[in-house]
């Protein structure tokens, strides 16, 4: 469950992202794009995956709707993290199996509250 | 800013709200109040205590005390208290007022409102429990700013984002211009938001079965605190349940109220029975140790 695949096109948001979650406990993973994301899950199942939408080679609902079609690919609580910031996208999303859905821009309270509402934060 | 302006204008607040200032909060209370004092054609804040001294004008007076309040909050905060009302307090008190099927719960200092907007999602979530049921939810607050911002029920894309479970955006919350979301017509008519100070107005709306009053006695000293807990405990039933803040308790505070054991930020008044889960243990290893001695 500690480990977190943080998949972005923007290295500085999948830094950014990784802090947070290090800071939290978890050993985190990156991928720039939904097809590296999605091998990487082939290999080690993440526990936590922070997913934004909009990507080159495959975008991100494009990967959480292949990653849910994997054997135990239901197990990761996946959370969105986009631009994306209309009910449409965000309800998209859920139908496809998103858990959580956070709407850029985000920090550290964002991140660590919908945890704590997914019940992640351990105490 | 002189001793002896930021004496009078500490004390025009403490006064009013219960708020306390020491010297070390002079620069707040200057970038807080610089925007009044533009407000009111002043040019800086010593013509503003000159202006209080000359004339204690109420409309001056108010806007100094609101601006000066701390107003953060967020949806669902610590969660814990949440929780809590939901899976036990909310449970007893549908068997204890099975009568009436009536229940009143107060934020008390609302600010912008999240609280109670909290509590009106969770009675929602239990609508099929609720079914001929009266819930009233009131939330109170002394910033006539923020009584609005409750009322009107719309928040920022960050502040929906602090605490709130993305089902419950999508379930209680309609977009609106751009990035701001507002709570949905059914949800905002089970809360109603009005202006209210602690230190005086108190008294006059009934009794509340659950009190949520959190993040607002850690600003005010101590005979203060006691005093609004005081007037909190002439509000509730023996039976009703105080909920405070993560690092408020009343212990040491008011003798009104007692600590339950293993419920963290659970207050009952004194002649309450309640029994938390651990209480019967507790007791019963106090009867044995008696029993060996
Ligand atoms: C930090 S907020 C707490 C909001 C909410 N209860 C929570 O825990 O998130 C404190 C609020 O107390 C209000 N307040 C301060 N003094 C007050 C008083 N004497 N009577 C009523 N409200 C007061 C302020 O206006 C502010 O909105």
């Amino acid at each position: 469950m500690k480990n977190c695949l943080i998949v972005d096109d923007s290295r500085v948001i999948r830094k950014v992202a990784r802090q947070i979650f290090e800071a939290i406990g978890f050993v985190c993973e990156e991928a720039e794009d939904g097809k590296v994301a999605l091998d990487k899950s082939t290999a080690l199942m993440p526990g936590i995956v922070l997913l934004d939408w909009n990507m080159p080679v495959m975008n991100g609902l494009d990967y959480l709707r292949a990653l849910r079609a994997m054997p135990g690919g239901d197990k990761p609580i996946v959370i969105f993290c986009t631009t994306e910031n209309d009910l449409t996208h965000i309800q998209e999303a859920m139908a496809a199996g998103a858990n959580e859905y956070i709407m850029k821009p985000f920090d550290a309270d964002i991140i660590r509250g919908k945890l704590e509402q997914l019940g992640l934060m351990g105490s | 800013m002189k001793p002896e302006d930021f004496e009078l204008f500490s004390t025009l607040v403490r006064q009013r709200s219960g708020l306390i200032l020491t010297p070390e909060k002079t620069y707040l209370l200057e970038s807080r109040l610089l925007p009044v004092a533009r407000k009111h054609n002043l040019k800086t804040l010593e013509d503003m205590a000159n202006m209080l001294r000359a004339k204690r004008e109420e409309i001056l007076m108010f806007d100094i005390t609101e601006a000066m309040t701390t107003n953060e909050s967020f949806f669902f905060r610590d969660n814990k208290p949440f929780v809590l009302f939901q899976k036990n307090l909310l449970p007893r008190l549908l068997t204890a007022r099975a009568g009436k099927k009536h229940i009143r719960i107060w934020s008390a200092a609302a600010s912008s409102g999240q609280e109670a907007y909290s509590l009106a999602m969770i009675c929602a979530e239990e609508t099929a429990k609720l079914q001929g049921w009266k819930i009233e939810i009131i939330g109170t607050d002394l910033s006539r700013e923020m009584v609005t911002r409750a009322k009107s029920g719309i928040y920022s894309q960050f502040e929906v984002q602090r605490g709130l479970p993305v089902t419950h955006l999508v379930k209680y919350f309609q977009q609106v211009a751009g990035d701001k979301w507002q709570i949905k017509e059914p949800l905002r008519q089970m809360v109603q938001f009005r202006e209210g100070n602690l230190l005086t107005d108190m008294g006059a709306s009934g009794t509340f079965d659950v009190v949520f009053c959190r993040n607002v006695l850690i600003y005010f000293d101590l005979p203060t605190k006691g005093r609004v807990l005081g007037a909190i405990h002439t509000m509730m039933p023996s039976d009703g349940y105080l909920l405070m803040g993560g690092a408020e308790t009343v212990l040491g505070v008011s003798d009104k109220f007692k600590v339950i054991r293993g419920e963290q930020g659970l207050y009952v008044p004194h002649a309450s029975i309640y029994e938390s889960a651990a209480a019967p243990l507790a007791a019963g290893i106090a009867v044995s140790a008696a029993a060996a001695r």
